[in-house]
Formats: C-alpha cells, structure tokens, sequence
C-alpha cells in the first residue's frame, strides 16, 4: 500500500506501476465533460475568450493542479441552500468521454494524476508517459463509500455548470484508487482489451 | 383519488439507497467466484460494502442516480395526469433531500434544471391501464455509464458476419459486452429485445430489465440464449471494472417483440452492476415496497 499526498512530484509518479493500490491525501478538484472542454475552449486552444469569472477560476484553480489530481466526478452534494457542502455520493464517471482533451490538459497544468473509472486511450497512455502522470481507477458505482474519504468540501467554482459538473475543491484522505495507467507505458485496460478481444473473435468465428 | 406523493417519494428513496435483495445476492455469487487476493475481488468486495453503507445511510448506491423511469400500471378510471403530477413532485422532493443527483441538462443551453424535472421526457413515466384495483409502479434508475454502453443493431451484420437468426442476436450481443469493456461499471446485466423499429426496441430492452433475476424466459429458444449470452460473455475475461477476471455479464434477459420484414433491430440496454429497481404495489389502504 502506497500513500501519496498531493502536490506529487514526478519521482513519486515514476515510481508507479499498474496494480498499485494507492491512498490519496491532501487537495484534488473534480471535473468532468463541461470542465474539460471549458479548459480546452479557453485557455488552451483558445478559440474562445475567458468570459465573467473564467480568468480568475482559472487563476485559483492552476496552483492546486500543478502536481495535483483531477477527479471525473459528479456528486451528489448536501448543502446546496445553505453553502455548507458536504458530499453525499461521489464514485467516478466513465472516463473516456474525456479522451479527446485529457493528454493536453495534463501537459497544460502539469498535473500528476487523473481519477475516474474504465481507463483512458492511447492519447492519454502517451501523454502519462510524456508530463508524467497515472491513471487511477476508483471503484465505479462505490459512491457512499468514497464519498466517506472526502473530508472537506473547500469550495465549489463554476456552479453554473450545475452541481455534477461543477468543480468542487475537496480534501480527501486515504481515498482509495488503483494505478491502471501507469507512466511506463502500461495499462491494464488496453491489456484487457486485447486479451478479450481474441476471446471474442473465437467466440464469432 | 388520495395523494400518493410520499409513497412515490418513498419509493425513490428505496430505489436510490438500497439494491434489490436478487441483484445483491447474484453479486455476491459473482464476488465468490474471483479469486482470493485478486483486483477483481478487490472491487467486488468494495462493491458489497457500498451497497450495505448506502442502506444503512440511506445514501445513494451510486452518484449518477441515473434517468428515473416510471413503468405505472393503474386500475380504470385513475388519473395518469394526477399520478404524473405526483410522480414529478416526488422527484423534486427526492433530489432535494438527496437520493437523487440533480441530473435533467437542457441539450441546447447546457443548464441543470436542479431538480430533476425537465420536459415531457424527463423524468420518464410509461402509464398503462390494468384490471382489477390494483396500482403497480416500478422504478429504474439507470445511470449514464451504463446508458452509453448500450446499442442497437441492424441484421445482417456484415462486420460480426451475423445473420438474420439467434446466432446473429448471439454475435451481436458478445460483440455489445466485448465493445462495453468495463465502462458500463461491469459486472453487468443485459437487457436485450429482438425486433420491433429503433424506438419500440430499445423501449422493449428496458422492459426486458424489469424481470426478476431468477426467473426463467417462457420461450426455450430465449431461455438457452440468455444462458448461452451470458456464458460466453464472461469467457472475455473482462471482469469486475475491467480488471479481468471471471464475471462480466451477471444475466441476460431477452424480449422479443415482432418487427417489420425489412428490419431486424437487437438493442442491448446495458445495466451497471448498480442494477436499481424498486416496485410499489398499492391496494387500497395497504401500501407493499417490493
């Protein structure tokens, strides 16, 4: 069993192999389909202009991306009409709706880690091995149970997104995940793939 | 006709928070059959222990809450329009006190309505008249992960070579399981329909997930292919998340619904492992959560 706290440097991550069980402590965000598309659209190919409090979520949000951790998740959160947040039900989303602006924003914000479930494709696998980063998977569907690892609820941005795609700046401790993407090239996922696809060609000849 | 409100919210709540006792004992089967020290049993025994807390906290199983989907079979004379009102009220209510994620996104403008009511739609409610006086509701949560693994096919398929009969339905449902990986949160459930046009057959595949696990199809030919479907569809080795590993398909369950000569659809409706649905049965006073 590994514990790492965020920031986390680039040792840290090249010492990450899949199949790793690792506890994560410290400060992560969540984000999900607007978010991702949001950072492309307008910080990274910029073929959008920061509009109302884009500038300044960005600004707030860099630091705790650099060496931090993306979560693709969208809670279900306590609190709502009075601003004391507590998460209720936080397991991840299926992470590959995300493939096409992952590697990018990886390199963008430096950052070392991405939380969801399914795994992610080669542009992300290459990308890993590039800033470097990993992919942890979290138990799809465990939303009671992670949402136990969630200390603190720090802040929320872009709430107009709506609260599942909402960023939420949470402190988690121990929160439980496995590396499935690894920055040495490896990924249980595209492993799986293979080995069930020739099952499956067996299965239909 | 009485209110029925708090019983719809209730109904909800049960469905959100705790897993219907044939899918968590099939689950539980599935978490024995891994092995010892595995990721596969790893995530098995994770998924046990969520389930049990989500009772217990009367928290939802899983955040994606899903699309709520009604299936209301009323005795003569009730009024589906009192009933729908009822329904929707109690969605809001239920998104307010937690069970439900807010989860109904207008396409165009991208805005989450944050109550879980959005146009005719959404939240779903199929409304059908019955005999006798008896009112009959069951409720599906099915989350979006699982929802965008489903699919549709068209016999032939050239590409999976599968033809107009069985053994075509049996290629194309491999290949839905095979093309899912562990995206739709596996160890899955399938509910399939053969036939019908694109709209009706999906709708039929929903219908398909309504029936208990341990039930067994009417139609031999489907019986042997559910089974046939579903111990094929574990030989991939995908395994609990896409770890690998011995369960990927929990069961199979086939509808057949008749179709036009030129067109021969299967929709496969892929259920998450987090596989909720709830029935109300109310007869006059007497209230029974199933």
């Amino acid at each position: 069993m590994i514990k790492l706290t965020m920031p986390i440097s680039d040792d840290q991550i090249r010492n990450l192999r899949v199949g790793d069980t690792v506890f994560l402590n410290g400060v992560m965000l969540t984000g999900r389909d607007t978010v991702h598309k949001w950072m492309i659209d307008t910080f990274i190919e910029k073929n959008r202009k920061p509009e109302g409090d884009d500038e300044e979520v960005y600004q707030a949000i860099k630091p705790l991306l650099e060496g931090g951790v993306i979560y693709h998740c969208g809670p279900v959160v306590a609190g709502l009409d009075t601003g004391d947040y507590a998460f209720v039900a936080a397991g991840p989303t299926t992470s590959i709706r995300e493939e096409p602006y992952q590697g990018r924003v990886m390199e963008h914000f430096n950052m070392k880690g991405v939380i969801g479930k399914g795994g992610m494709g080669a542009k992300t696998l290459a990308a890993c091995a590039e800033v470097p980063c990993v992919y942890f998977h979290a138990i799809g569907g465990a939303a009671t149970l992670i949402a136990q690892s969630v200390k603190k609820v720090l802040g929320v941005h872009k709430m107009d997104f709506g609260v599942p795609e909402a960023i939420w700046v949470l402190e988690v401790e121990d929160f439980p995940v496995v590396v499935t993407m690894d920055s040495h090239g490896s990924s249980i996922h595209a492993d799986i793939e293979s080995k069930s696809k020739a099952e499956f060609e067996k299965l239909i000849a | 006709m009485k209110d029925y409100t708090e019983n719809f919210l209730e109904l909800v709540r049960l469905t959100a928070t705790s897993m219907p006792p044939d899918v968590e004992k099939a689950l539980k089967e599935s978490l024995e059959k891994e092995e010892k020290g595995s990721a596969a049993r790893g995530a098995m025994e994770t998924i046990m222990i969520n389930i049990e807390m989500a009772r217990e906290k009367s928290a939802p199983i899983c955040q994606d809450t899903g699309t709520p989907i009604f299936y209301v079979h009323y005795p003569e004379g009730w009024s589906t329009r009192k009933l729908k009102d009822q329904i929707r009220k109690a969605v809001a209510l239920a998104t307010g006190k937690t069970y439900l994620r807010p989860n109904a996104v207008d396409s165009i403008t991208g805005k989450n309505t944050g109550d879980n009511l959005g146009d005719d739609h959404y939240p779903t409610i199929h409304f059908e008249e019955v005999e006798g006086d008896t009112l009959t509701v069951d409720l599906i949560l099915k989350g979006g992960g699982c929802e965008n693994v489903g699919a549709q096919y068209k016999l032939p398929d050239g590409r999976l070579s599968a033809g107009r009969d069985l053994d075509g339905v049996r290629k194309v449902l491999l290949d839905a399981v095979y093309q899912a990986q562990g995206k739709g949160c596996a160890p899955g459930f399938l509910g399939v329909a053969i036939g019908g046009d694109r709209g009706s057959s999906f709708l039929a595949s929903k219908e398909a997930l309504l029936r208990p696990l341990d039930d067994k199809n009417p139609d031999p030919q489907l019986a042997e292919l559910e089974e046939t479907v579903t111990k094929e569809a574990n030989k991939l080795g995908i395994g609990p998340m896409g770890f690998g590993g011995k369960t990927t398909v929990v069961g199979t369950k086939i509808k057949a619904t008749h179709r036009l000569p030129a067109c021969f659809f299967v929709s496969v409706s892929y259920m998450c492992w987090a596989y909720r649905r709830r029935r109300m049965i109310i007869k006059g006073d007497e209230v029974i959560y199933e």
